[in-house]
């Protein structure tokens, strides 16, 4: 048993934040994580970190409040939107401090860019190498602090007895070996579950929900869960991400007439629907950045040059990219207090997986690497002062039964998987109806009964990623249906939420 | 088309992808043919450096190379084979930490301009995909050599205005560190982000040099030889 004052589950962004300011705060952190620090979601992350510092023209918190509000249509909370723009300038000189090494102004000011949505230059980035930078930084602070960091250990579920949280079930993936880590406080930060949509998803193979799942069945509330955001520019034929940046530059969108639709600067929602049109009218649709000339390209946008060269076969300097909206963000998720801290007692989230209510309908780009710094801090904080007021609970789970091994497998849960995504695609997607979504909702229903014919047919103890992506699939399943539930409650259209059949926002449904 | 992996024999898998990467043809087989074949993923995208492995004896990012006919695949070098193209990193990563690869706590005010920006911008798109540290020849002789990603890292550290613990820093690389690089250049052909681990060696013997250390394989020469070699007793 591993025993720690605060247990941290995932080493994203959100993760390692948390467990800096634990640590300072005092205590014994222990963070898990499914893969290794530096391999998350966050390093995919490209255009930028907003903070209103007013580097590259005039700009105001409130000017950031408001676009973020606005952005969210009605669904956010403002104080939460507050709080996450006040500290933004505290959290990238935070940064900055620590030797991220952020794009440069002539004078030495960090620089900023436009991206959708956004009033003014508003992102620090980075090149677009943003949220690498900021990954691999915080990981060496890390290190520089004696953080342990467990690598490849897969969370199983999260503990709890009539006190609160109590620790988590883990499985060690590379000895198949189920441990148990008894803490005083638990953060979960294990990102979003961009891949139900699969192939159509600009995400890591890993951002499957895991801690969400977990945490409902721990007993914690989710929310929006319906609110997934798709990025309107993803590589057509791999899905994936073309920096927004690439946009605020002032790259053009354009239509098989060479034809622009769209004011590329406007929320990703609706920059994605206007695109999700031309292509329904069967438009083929590109990202033309050529004007933007090879010296700027090679300066700000040094990875999309070589994405688009590489996995698409073009080059973004001298020819148009081929692009489609994917799902890239999920709004929705566990539900947090002003603290981070969930309906059950000692456990937080933050990052992707939860649901401060600052996102709402739709997330601005540069937000959500700047939620991870602010949030991780008010989580890791909070969880080094909660303090379990009765002695550390023993009763522990015993071991979980996870899959038979050896059973027949009559149905091959790869193949459903990719269905799910194809569905997810198609039907709860950038626009959905009420018969779409049932018809993927009594999928999801016929799937999640097909589950014993389902299994895992690698019997190895030693890092069987088979079972992993099984678990994987499983938590997929639990959180699928809660967005087609939502998805089917929610008779409007609002942000992300498009609903051909109620086509308009209902005032009533906040 | 055929490609062979080196899990406890060497496999033959048979595959009908034509212009796929690598990951795509691995994924493949794991979902369709053989659900046992081990391998590590995340980004897909050259990101995150999960899949890094060697391909005909090279390392390459398994999500940016494109299979060839006969291609033969294997794990990484110099860590231990966890199982099939998946190596235990731990004991890699841990270099980071004994070369005290991170920022100086004591925060400093300075802001970097632009030129400062640009003097360690490429040794920060490191990925720690691993490839650099499974090219490095001197492993055979020496695992306990803090290896190339980690004196990038501690480079890109160094040689920011905002660090104020060089000294420290450059005293830590001086066993196990800068001077038992052989200067061979393999991490530099490996890394899918063009950093050149050995040119930021070259710069941390330069440093060291003007703190006042010596090449010690020099020093214990000088002392041991005359200059042409031959022993001098």
């Amino acid at each position: 048993m591993i025993q720690c004052d605060v247990l941290i589950i995932g080493a994203g962004g959100a993760g390692l934040v948390s467990a800096i300011n634990a640590h300072k705060k005092g205590a014994k952190v222990v963070i898990v994580t499914k893969e290794y620090a530096t391999r998350s979601q966050t390093c995919m992350a490209q255009g930028g970190i907003n903070a209103a510092f007013g580097n590259a023209g005039d700009d105001s918190v409130e000017a950031h409040v408001q676009n973020t509000l606005k952005s969210a249509h009605g669904l956010a909370n403002e104080e939460a939107v507050r709080f996450l723009c006040e500290n933004a300038k505290e959290a990238v000189e935070w940064l900055d401090k620590l030797g991220v090494c952020f794009s440069r102004t002539k004078d030495a000011k960090i620089a900023q860019r436009t991206l959708g949505g956004a009033s003014a230059p508003r992102a620090c980035y980075a090149q677009d190498y943003t949220g690498l930078k900021i990954l691999h930084t915080l990981y060496d602070v890390c290190l520089g602090l004696d953080i342990e960091i467990l690598n490849e250990r897969y969370l199983l579920d999260v503990c709890v007895d009539a006190n609160g949280v109590s620790g988590a079930n883990i499985l060690n993936i590379r000895s198949g070996i189920q441990e148990q880590y008894q803490s005083k406080s638990v953060i979960i930060a294990t990102g979003g579950y961009s891949r139900i949509y699969d192939k159509f998803s600009t995400n890591s193979t890993s951002t499957t929900g895991d801690g969400i799942a977990s945490a409902i069945r721990a007993g914690a509330k989710v929310s929006d869960m319906e609110f997934v955001q798709f990025h309107p520019t993803a590589l057509k034929n791999t899905a994936i991400l073309i920096s927004e940046s690439a946009r605020g530059a002032g790259g053009h969108l354009l239509n098989s007439k060479n034809e622009r639709f769209v004011d590329e600067l406007l929320p990703r929602d609706e920059v994605a629907r206007a695109i999700n049109d031309e292509i329904s009218k069967g438009e083929d649709i590109f990202l033309d950045i050529r004007h933007l000339g090879e010296e700027f390209i090679d300066e700000e946008l040094p990875q999309e040059r070589k994405l688009a060269k590489f996995y698409e076969n073009i080059d973004p300097v001298y020819d148009l990219i081929p692009i489609k909206p994917v799902a890239h963000y999920t709004m929705g998720g566990i539900v947090v207090d002003k603290n981070s801290m969930t309906n059950i007692k000692g456990l937080f989230a933050v990052g992707e997986c939860a649901n401060h209510r600052v996102h709402g309908a739709n997330r601005l780009g540069g937000n959500s690497l700047l939620e991870l710094i602010v949030f991780g801090k008010q989580a890791g904080e909070n969880a080094a002062k909660y303090d379990r007021d009765v002695a550390l609970s023993q009763e522990y789970k015993k071991e979980i039964k996870l899959e038979s091994f050896h059973k027949k497998i009559e149905i091959n849960f790869y193949e459903i998987k990719e269905k799910l995504g194809n569905s997810f695609y198609k039907n709860v997607g950038i626009s959905r109806d009420k018969k779409g979504l049932q018809e993927v909702l009594s999928e999801v229903e016929e799937y999640i009964s097909q589950l014993p014919k389902m299994g895992v047919e690698d019997d190895s103890q030693t890092y069987n990623t088979n079972l992993i992506e099984f678990l994987e699939f499983k938590n997929m399943l639990e959180i699928a249906k809660l967005i087609l539930v939502g998805a089917m409650s929610r008779k409007e259209s609002r942000g992300a939420h498009f609903r051909v059949d109620f086509p308009y926002e209902d005032g009533g449904l906040k | 088309m055929k490609i062979f992996i080196q899990r406890q024999t060497k496999v033959e898998y048979e595959v009908q992808m034509q212009n796929a990467t690598l990951l795509e043809v691995l994924q493949k087989i794991k979902t369709t043919q053989d659900a046992s074949l081990s391998f590590a993923s995340g980004c897909r995208s050259s990101v995150c450096g999960s899949c890094a492995m060697r391909v005909n004896g090279r390392e390459v990012l398994a999500c940016s190379y494109k299979i060839q006919e006969d291609d033969f695949i294997e794990p990484l070098k110099n860590s231990l084979v966890i199982r099939d193209l998946v190596v235990n990193m731990d004991k890699a990563y841990e270099f980071n930490k004994k070369a005290k690869a991170w920022q100086n706590p004591f925060l400093s005010d300075v802001k970097p301009t632009q030129e400062n920006e640009k003097i360690n911008e490429i040794q920060s798109d490191c990925i720690l995909c691993g490839s650099c540290y499974s090219a490095c020849p001197v492993y055979e002789v020496n695992p306990e050599f803090l290896g190339p990603f980690s004196l990038t890292k501690v480079w890109r550290y160094v040689s920011d205005v905002r660090d104020n613990d060089e000294v420290s820093k450059i005293d830590a690389l001086q066993k196990n560190g800068i001077w038992d690089c052989t200067l061979c250049n393999e991490c530099t052909l490996v890394c899918p982000q063009d950093i050149s681990s050995k040119a930021d060696i070259e710069k941390l013997r330069s440093k060291s040099m003007m703190l006042g250390y010596t090449d010690p394989s020099f020093a214990s020469f000088g002392s041991f030889g005359s200059f042409d070699g031959s022993p001098s007793f």
